[in-house]
């Protein structure tokens, strides 16, 4: 395509046990806002790695400005003029803001860092991104969406034609989103161009002049503006009718399975927490990021013990103090980070299956590895999951299995409450599909699920109830008949507290 | 087996090296002997690698071995105690240390290289001030006791047994079946891995950390005390030094990895194997003079730590 600004030809890469991306094609105008939308795991992140000289592509080409570039690291993209905003802002946040701005391309003069530019600049910049705060404020004290911006400001200090985004509004309020798409606007006319990856198509059609869609790494299509609207961009991204997506089935809902009562967590100690879960009973916990949580799962189960309440699960109350005494009355949590928390990823299938049953199965001190054995075949049959044996290392399967892993576990244990936290995060489309018949499954057995997420869709195809978290705090409960996309975002941005007229 | 292939080669090639080059090598007494240091130096090395499976370092081993090798002769010999006393003493010493190894490093949080770095300067130093840096030893006495030190069961000519190899042996199955048969040394290697995820299983990580140190710490006591007996008497301010290195020098020839999380008892016993079958061929080899120990011991470990980690990088390649 002529006057391509950024062009991305077949490209291909491969992880261990997963291609992430085969053979995909991106093309950006000059001054131009593309989304790139898709599911978790389509592969949008990894091409922005590409695009921004963090990782190799293993086949196809990139072009900028029809000329083929080839990135061996960060620096070599921003010479091309492409710079990548994290979802994490990588900010150091004990320096100022214009030592940021110019970290580790510091202008010298005889050897000196030249402070006096170095202010200078850093006015003109952050003028450019509208964010009036003085070079010499400490990052650490500015809110997430002026961190955003100075993210930005940094981006342009590299003379960037291209900024990627990604996902720059999962932290932000109501107020910095709008202030963010004012100055996307704005480099849009200054001739710059964006990249914005994004799961909130509301935004993606608010600002968008292209939709590009991936799907299980490859292209799914694109839209071009006057194409763009809600069905289309879901059809595209899941590939089918998504009211097939998620299968909930009507069933009687049982006693209270879990109930808290004053739960005052570590990162929040001013404010109580008070829900009650029944068995058979899925609800989901949604928020923006940092509204805490995370941070309510890990208290429920002992992780970061609260500093106080009461977390009874059937008969047995009292607060947790850790892992074990939350599993040891029936609470099991499938943590957010996959490799971190939920697994061992040096180790094998078999040992990370049985790590948490192992107690309860053992002979005196000593394994029963038959019955290990006897565990491993049974879940790795009830959940498929796909491994070349039961000896395979962790580290070797796909996201979705290995977060089935996790699952079987907890279930190895019987418990009475799953809690889940961010479940599909980074697992592709197929295997969230399966986690999702499993949840739904769980519950009709009688578990009481509990599950925090991220994505929009995951809360409104799978809850039967969401509480809505916001700066610790539970803002609202919505049934499923109350939910909508505007009705959640009112509450994780702090919007009234409604609880059912 | 496959993680003691490298380790098992190394062996042999020194083994059979050292046979051709050394004088005397072959002897019934030499070849005792080698089984006599191994076995010695082996029960640090299993010691330590319980530690550094967690991930952890225990630096104080040399100095533990110096207060167990300096104080029990100290209180036969000056303050009239019956071996039995001073032996239950010193294991419960080592014990104490081990747990407040522990204590520091899993509920305090401190990092093990600082706890155990200041842990071998101060029982050394404590030793030098009971003892008043005087030499300690049996006096000639205490024969029936000094033979589970000394004492061979013979095989073939001057060829025998040791009895510290015997212990050895005791304590390379126990440790094997708790590595590989229990929960416990389970649980050790997932903590070694990923302590938040162990954690996160409902394993009291903190608790196993803690046993980890008290077992190394013991296992180091009781090495001091079988090399006392070994070898008659102890001068506090040397005695055990660098003895620490020795032990995770083997540990990580038979396949320890300090990041934790790795490791074989197997693996360990023939690492020691190996570092002694080298001083020994440094010994015997005239050609190889004996100040060039650490000069060859420092290469071999290294050759071997490269070696294992190029092999390692190709594997996981191919997969």
């Amino acid at each position: 395509m002529a006057g391509s600004l950024l062009e991305v030809r077949k490209v291909t890469k491969r992880f261990p046990g997963v291609v992430a991306l085969s053979g995909v094609d991106l093309q950006v105008r000059a001054a131009e806002v593309v989304a790139l939308i898709g599911e978790n795991g389509a592969g949008k992140s990894t091409l922005m790695k590409i695009l921004a000289g963090v990782q190799p592509a293993d086949e196809g080409e990139l072009l900028v400005e029809g000329k083929p570039v080839h990135f061996l690291g960060v620096q070599d993209a921003q010479k091309a003029g492409v710079a990548l905003i994290h979802q994490e802002l990588n900010l150091a946040e004990n320096l100022t803001v214009a030592d940021n701005l110019f970290l580790g391309r510091e202008p010298s003069k005889f050897g000196w860092i030249d402070q006096s530019l170095i202010q200078r600049e850093s006015q003109r910049l952050l003028k450019m991104v509208g964010l009036d705060v003085s070079p010499d404020t400490l990052v650490g004290e500015l809110t997430l969406g002026k961190q955003q911006l100075v993210e930005i400001a940094k981006a342009l200090s590299t003379e960037a034609k291209v900024i990627i985004m990604d996902e720059p509004t999962s932290s932000l309020s109501l107020s910095e989103s709008e202030r963010l798409f004012e100055v996307i606007r704005d480099l849009r006319k200054r001739g710059v161009s964006v990249i914005y990856i994004s799961h909130r198509l509301g935004e993606v059609k608010e600002l968008a002049d292209r939709v590009v869609v991936f799907r299980d790494g490859g292209n799914a299509g694109s839209l071009e503006r006057e194409e763009i609207d809600h069905d289309a961009m879901v059809q595209m991204m899941v590939g089918r009718d998504v009211s097939q997506f998620y299968q909930r089935t009507k069933h009687e809902l049982g006693e209270v399975m879990l109930s808290v009562r004053g739960l005052r967590t570590v990162d929040h100690p001013s404010h109580k927490l008070d829900f009650d879960v029944r068995a058979g009973e899925v609800v989901g916990v949604a928020g923006l990021v940092g509204a805490g949580r995370s941070e309510m799962l890990a208290a429920l189960f002992g992780g970061k013990p609260a500093l106080e309440g009461d977390v009874s699960v059937g008969e047995k109350g009292g607060l947790p103090q850790s892992p074990r005494e939350a599993l040891d009355r029936g609470l099991a949590l499938v943590p957010e980070d996959r490799k971190g928390q939920g697994l061992i990823i040096e180790m094998a299938v078999k040992e990370n299956m049985s790590l948490a049953s192992l107690r309860s199965e053992a002979k005196g001190p000593f394994l029963n590895q038959r019955g290990e054995e006897k565990l491993v075949k049974e879940m790795t049959e009830a959940l498929s999951i796909k491994t070349p044996g039961s000896w395979q290392l962790a580290r070797f399967l796909s996201g979705g299995n290995q977060q089935k892993i996790v699952l079987g576990k907890w279930l190895a244990l019987k418990p009475g409450v799953l809690l889940l936290d961010e479940p599909t995060r980074g697992i592709d489309i197929g295997a969230k599909e399966e986690i999702y018949l499993l949840m739904e499954k769980f519950a009709r057995q009688g578990m009481a699920v509990l599950f925090v997420s991220s994505e929009m869709e995951e809360i409104m195809g799978m809850a039967d109830r969401t509480l809505v978290m916001h700066e610790g705090r539970i803002t609202g409960e919505l049934d499923r008949e109350q939910f909508s996309e505007e009705a959640i975002m009112e509450l994780a941005t702090g919007g009234k507290i409604s609880k059912a007229e | 087996m496959k993680k003691i292939k490298g380790i098992l080669i190394t062996l042999i090639v020194i083994y059979v090296a050292t046979a051709i080059f050394g004088e005397n090598f072959l002897s019934g007494y030499n070849q005792g002997k080698l089984l006599e240091r191994t076995a010695l130096y082996g029960l640090l090395g299993i010691g330590v690698s319980f530690v550094i499976i967690t991930g952890g370092i225990d630096l104080s081993i040399g100095s533990v071995v110096c207060l167990v090798g300096c104080g029990v002769p100290w209180l036969l010999t000056k303050q009239g105690w019956s071996p039995g006393s001073a032996v239950l003493l010193a294991m419960v010493v080592s014990l104490c240390i081990g747990l407040w190894h522990g204590f520091l490093i899993a509920k305090l949080k401190l990092q093990p290289f600082v706890v155990t770095l200041c842990g071998l300067l101060i029982y050394r130093g404590a030793m030098r001030g009971i003892v008043e840096d005087q030499s300690q030893g049996f006096e000639g006495g205490y024969e029936s006791f000094r033979q589970w030190g000394t004492e061979w069961i013979p095989v073939a000519g001057k060829f025998g047994i040791p009895y510290p190899f015997l212990v050895l042996i005791v304590v390379a199955v126990v440790a094997w079946i708790f590595l590989n048969k229990t929960i416990w040394g389970r649980y050790l290697f997932a903590l070694g891995n990923n302590e938040e995820a162990a954690r996160l299983s409902g394993i009291n990580t903190d608790r196993m950390v803690i046993l980890s140190y008290v077992i190394c710490s013991m296992l180091a006591a009781l090495g001091g005390l079988l090399f006392v007996l070994n070898g008659s008497s102890a001068q506090p301010s040397d005695y055990g030094n660098f003895y620490e290195l020795y032990a995770i020098a083997a540990a990580v020839l038979g396949g320890c990895s300090l990041r934790g999380g790795e490791g074989t008892v197997v693996g360990v016993v023939i690492g020691t194997a190996v570092m002694q079958l080298l001083r020994n061929m440094i010994n015997l080899v005239d050609w190889l003079k004996s100040h060039m120990e650490f000069l060859i011991v420092g290469v071999v470990l290294l050759v071997a730590v490269i070696v294992d980690e190029i092999v390692k990088q190709r594997v996981a390649k191919r997969r």
